[in-house]
């Protein structure tokens, strides 16, 4: 996997170098983002309900044996948003948008479309990967904004209705309020932007490179998916790092 | 066809000792080409003899292991070739887009690079489908399309192009017979319309000898034999007359 980052990192600086071009292709922007959006926002609304629900869960009836209860609105709105929140989204966005990214990309290269493309001088990074790109990198902190939203929901319920814990809505929200701050999330704004540019990146790259028919187009989609998932988990934490020496 | 203002004029290509590799394996072992500007040059050869690769290679779409190929004097290689002059390629499989239309098929290489407006785009397209027996399928996409479609579709959007270089992977394999005529016709057509040049790779002896003003017989990735239709036909070179007889048993136990 890793001799290929070096290829990546090329793939990402001529997208970059196309970025004035987007305005050409914005259609197929559109597109993609749309599909992005119709295809995994309900999705994500769900997963980030029970995701906010389970960690109000786990820690609620732990904070409240030591009497610290009022805190967990504070504890799942930071743990949604500047953890959990970027990285599941990330991993279901890889999952769901860069293996179709992959296997598209890799039967238009099977099929020799890509071929064909480049006869009409018709260049497959501006084509195919910069609107791919420009999309997930859009649409996934557009995403990450709804499951923050909907986690806290999530942990509000449990909390409220949880025995256990008996933290009503109003003093979960207000606990909330005062201990997330905009740059919390803004901080997993960042992350997952990042995250959609490794996915775009890795997935048109992995497509671009499929050979051998439709095995290959299923080697691909794996591998897509398998190294955008490796690299997100390895890169959250140096991020994190990042983002923390800075204050975000 | 209408009065469009034609200018093209084709291009002269030149392949000097190509040869290329594939794991090991000697695909092209020395190709010598020289076709002329206008000209209509057809590959002969059985499969696995290395024809689509050469015209992958004229075309740029691979790059050469050795020997050079170069397009009015110029390496293919270079920027400036791919600005100057429109090349197209009507690949064996058709290779249509398959998330697009029909017409946004034929329509790709004018639409995408800006030249025309979108309802001339619409004409062009609508007269490349109507020439090779397609008319009004434009929302069509290609999987609702037979393999001899699919050809055709192929074959317009190379036209739609208006090319100077038209390279033709075993353009008539997948059609009836009288759209093999049509096509065959159609590349005789643009040559004499617009000087194109053609390189057509076929097995089919009829299109061959009907058509090329020169034809080159490449077997094992070695071209065997050049030289006009009659001159081929004349050769007394045993391997050449083994192989044109030997395709045509071949031929008659399939019809
Ligand atoms: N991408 C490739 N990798 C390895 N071998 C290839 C590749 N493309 C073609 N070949 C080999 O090159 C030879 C010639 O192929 P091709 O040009 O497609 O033949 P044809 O004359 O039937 O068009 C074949 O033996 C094929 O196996
Ligand atoms: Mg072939």
């Amino acid at each position: 996997m890793f001799q290929n980052i070096g290829e990546i990192l090329v793939l990402l600086w001529q997208t970059l170098q196309a970025l004035p071009k987007t305005v050409r292709q914005r259609r197929k922007v559109f597109d993609q983002f749309f599909e992005i959006g119709i295809a995994s926002l309900l999705m994500a609304c769900i997963l980030s309900l029970f995701i906010g629900g389970v960690i109000a869960l786990q820690t609620g009836p732990v904070l409240a044996e030591r009497g610290l209860s009022t805190y967990i609105g504070g504890l799942v709105g930071l743990s949604m948003c500047k953890e959990l929140a970027p990285v599941m989204m990330a991993i279901l966005i890889a999952g769901r948008i860069g293996s179709a990214m992959s296997a598209e990309i890799g039967s238009m290269r099977v099929y020799e479309e890509i071929d064909a493309l480049r006869t009409m001088n018709i260049q497959p990074v501006d084509y195919l990967v910069l609107p791919r790109l420009v999309a997930i990198g859009c649409a996934l902190p557009m995403l990450v904004v709804f499951s923050i939203l909907v986690g806290w929901l999530g942990g509000a319920l449990v909390s409220s209705t949880n025995q256990k814990i008996g933290v009503p809505f109003q003093a979960y929200f207000s606990n909330l309020r005062e201990m997330v701050e905009p740059g919390d999330v803004f901080n997993g704004l960042i992350k997952s932007f990042v995250f959609a540019v490794v996915i775009g990146i890795v997935s048109c790259h992995q497509g671009l490179q499929t050979i051998g028919g439709p095995r290959g187009i299923g080697r691909s989609v794996t591998k897509a998916v398998v190294n955008s998932i490796v690299l997100i988990l390895i890169l959250d934490y140096f991020l994190t790092r990042v983002l923390l020496y800075l204050e975000i | 066809m209408s009065g469009q203002a034609f200018s093209s004029v084709g291009v002269r290509v030149q392949v000097r000792g190509l040869r290329k590799v594939f794991d090991g394996q000697d695909v092209l072992k020395g190709i010598d080409l020289a076709v002329e500007a206008g000209e209509i040059f057809v590959i002969m050869g059985p499969s696995g003899s290395g024809k689509t690769i050469l015209l992958k290679h004229i075309i740029g779409l691979e790059s050469p292991d050795e020997g050079e190929i170069l397009i009015d004097g110029e390496a293919i290689q270079s920027e400036s070739v791919r600005e100057k002059c429109r090349m197209a390629m009507v690949f064996q499989s058709g290779a249509l887009l398959s998330s697009q239309t029909v017409g946004e098929n034929v329509g790709l290489y004018l639409s995408e690079h800006r030249l025309k407006p979108r309802r001339e785009i619409d004409r062009i397209v609508a007269e490349k489908l109507e020439l090779v027996g397609l008319k009004g399928l434009e929302s069509r996409y290609p999987a609702e399309l037979s393999g001899g479609m699919k050809k055709r579709v192929a074959i317009a959007r190379a036209l739609a192009m208006e090319p100077q270089l038209i390279l033709y992977d075993e353009p008539t394999s997948e059609l009836d017979p009288l759209m093999a005529v049509t096509v065959a016709e159609e590349i005789l057509k643009l040559k004499q319309r617009m000087q194109v040049t053609s390189i057509v790779v076929s097995h089919d002896r009829d299109l061959a000898f009907g058509i090329a003003d020169r034809i080159a017989i490449i077997h094992q990735g070695r071209i065997i034999a050049k030289g006009t239709p009659a001159a081929i036909r004349a050769s007394s070179d045993t391997m050449i007359q083994r192989f044109l007889t030997a395709e045509f048993t071949n031929n008659s136990r399939n019809k």
